[in-house]
């Protein structure tokens, strides 16, 4: 066509430069990550053959094997109480009108905005403090570790889960759950069957946003986690203390494979639900 | 008998706004009902409070005899239509039709038989698999329809049923809900704000304005006998001539002149004498029918429209619209010609606000 705005000449070659350039700045570190995992030699930057001692390494060591499961509890029971009250939080703000709905609405935010650093001194100060009142009123014995680092990740998933959930809410016709309403729908089977199956999308993916805060997080639990406890990134994070060996590579690279798993996972069951 | 939908002194506030205002209406079993105004006239909240999506803050409104205003809509013999459709996109058109059934807790088999009968009943046969994405404006608009009468309602309510769609096709399924609003002999309660398919399809049209209700009446009579000049100004087209009441028989417009208008007001009223462009005539200066009304004026404008001729006249005071037929050998007009307009003194009314 006559009128395209299609790029032409320089301006094209131009901007496939610029394509190959922000493809090699993302993907390049990850192939290396990728390649050096499997390099047999005790230097990162070193290639010497080919071998898979270093996720053998990994995962006999039950350290590393301890810290990868504690990482997946904890993102899987996170994930499932923020998706649950970041929903619902979403819902408040997008379907009703209450006292102090702009207020909540602000400060819904705030663990997004704050520092992680600050977020995890508060966390710190705040299960300190909470813990011991507990321990000195039930005699719970509580200590830091699987519970305080579920809720501290809770505390910020919750704002992540909202806004994506809130964002497909914001799309979606009020007048659906009216029609559901007058078609002698409940208000529980208006959300049932009409709501929920709307925001479905929306809820998939707060939930994967959460699970990937949650597997990454190294700040915040690194200051809430008791001692004996941790997860996998604050597992490489001392790791890298002792010196950097392709073991980290091994480990990263196994927690990317999980990471890209659920996001697979995630369109797959998106598209199923779409075309059934 | 009972009416099929009363209201008695219902007011609908939000906050400081009043949306209704003390409005009583009797909708009566079987009719084609129309509610006219222009938008935020109260005309859509009167839909909700009688579908149940609303709450009156005064006054009692009953369906067929039994008190509903604090009912929820699944308490209530009622359905509605939504202005656009608010079709569920994730469900087929079978199971948007079936949703009232399934929710009432009706078993799998008759809800298929009866959806199925509907989805026929508006000529969509074929397409019950389809998503309503899938389908036209017109479409979509039957799926509404059909799911909405699957559940048998007593009374339907539908609110801009048409607004969406195109002219050719508006015009279609105008009849077509004619038509149906009589297979099925319910009352249809429509929400519009165009005057010309209130005027079409309805039995009665209910006027509103600011929350209020103007007049409620058939359609010639809201045509022929506006209740005010709100009703006489919004029904159709028509030339708004300022005067004040003399007599039962007379009043004295602006400039002086006074013309024969039968009128229910006393003498000194200030009132408007409504004359529709169709009803006035315009000759050459000085020519009038035997006994009617004229006043002489000048051509300022002529639009022609194939069937009919609008004349823009220019008076000493204000200006005129008249719509003559082009029937053959009618008489043509140009700009700046020097003519008589004239009525009959039966075929205006006379408004007050």
């Amino acid at each position: 066509m006559s009128t395209s705005v299609e790029p032409r000449g320089w301006a094209k070659a131009a901007l496939h430069v610029n394509g190959w350039f922000v493809y090699m700045f993302f993907y390049a570190p990850i192939v290396l990550l990728v390649i050096y995992s499997f390099s047999n030699s005790r230097n990162v930057g070193t290639w010497g053959g080919f071998t898979l001692d270093w996720y053998r390494d990994f995962f006999d060591s039950s350290n590393a094997r301890g810290a990868l499961s504690n990482s997946v509890k904890i993102a899987i029971f996170s994930t499932i109480i923020s998706v649950a009250l970041g929903t619902m939080a979403a819902l408040s703000l997008e379907r009703f009108t209450f006292r102090g709905k702009k207020v909540f609405d602000a400060l819904l935010y705030l663990p997004i905005i704050i520092p992680d650093v600050t977020m995890a001194v508060m966390m710190l100060l705040f299960f300190g403090e909470f813990f011991d009142v507990l321990d000195a009123l039930f005699g719970l014995g509580l200590r830091k570790g699987f519970w305080s680092i579920s809720i501290s990740h809770i505390a910020f998933n919750i704002s992540f889960v909202s806004v994506v959930v809130r964002a497909r809410l914001a799309g979606m016709d009020t007048d659906l759950e009216e029609a559901a309403i007058d078609l002698y729908a409940s208000r529980w089977k208006a959300f049932r069957y009409v709501t929920f199956p709307q925001i479905v999308p929306g809820i998939a993916g707060g939930a994967l946003l959460a699970m990937t805060l949650s597997l990454d997080d190294v700040v915040i639990t690194q200051f809430v986690a008791g001692p004996g406890w941790t997860t996998l990134p604050v597992y490489v994070f001392g790791l890298i203390r002792k010196g950097v060996t392709p073991l980290i590579n091994a480990v990263s690279v196994t927690m990317l494979v999980v990471s890209m798993l659920l996001v697979v996972l995630s369109i797959v069951a998106q598209r199923v639900r779409r075309s059934g | 008998m009972t009416s099929a939908v009363e209201l008695s002194g219902i007011t609908k506030r939000f906050g400081d706004v009043v949306a209704v205002d003390n409005v009583d209406l009797s909708i009566a079993d079987g009719e084609f009902f129309a509610m006219l105004g222009p938008s935020g006239c109260g005309k859509t909240t009167t839909l909700r409070l009688i579908a149940g999506l609303e709450f009156p803050t005064e006054g009692s409104l009953s369906i067929f005899g039994q008190e509903v205003g604090t009912l929820t809509p699944d308490k209530r013999p009622v359905n509605t239509v939504f202005q656009n459709y608010a079709l569920f996109p994730h469900l087929t058109v079978l199971e948007n039709v079936g949703f009232g059934l399934k929710m009432q807790g009706t078993d799998k088999e008759t809800i298929r038989s009866r959806s199925m009968e509907m989805i026929e009943l508006v000529q969509l046969d074929g397409l019950a698999e389809r998503k309503p994405s899938q389908m036209s404006g017109g479409q979509q608009q039957r799926v509404a329809l059909a799911r909405a009468l699957v559940n048998q309602p007593k009374v339907l309510l539908l609110d801009e049923p048409l607004g969406a769609l195109d002219l050719k096709l508006r015009q279609e399924m105008q009849l077509e809900l004619k038509k149906l609003q009589r297979d099925v002999g319910i009352s249809f309660v429509f929400v519009t704000h165009d005057q010309e398919e209130a005027l079409t399809m309805s039995d009665r049209i209910a006027v509103m304005d600011d929350g209020k209700l103007l007049q409620v009446a058939t359609p010639e009579e809201i045509y022929e006998r506006p209740a005010n000049r709100f009703v006489a100004d919004f029904i159709g087209q028509t030339n708004l001539l300022e005067g004040t009441v003399s007599d039962a028989e007379t009043v004295i417009l602006e400039n002086g002149i006074s013309v024969r208008a039968k009128n229910g007001f006393t003498a000194g009223t200030h009132v408007a004498v409504s004359l529709r462009p169709e009803r006035a005539h315009i000759q050459s200066q000085g020519e009038f029918e035997e006994g009617w009304s004229h006043i002489n004026g000048s051509v300022e404008t002529v639009t022609y429209l194939g069937n009919a001729l609008i004349y823009g006249i220019k008076l000493d005071w204000m200006e005129l619209e008249v719509r003559e037929e082009n029937h053959p050998g009618v008489e043509l007009h140009r700009p700046g010609a020097e003519i008589t307009v004239s009525w009959d003194p039966e075929a205006i009314s006379v408004v007050s606000d």
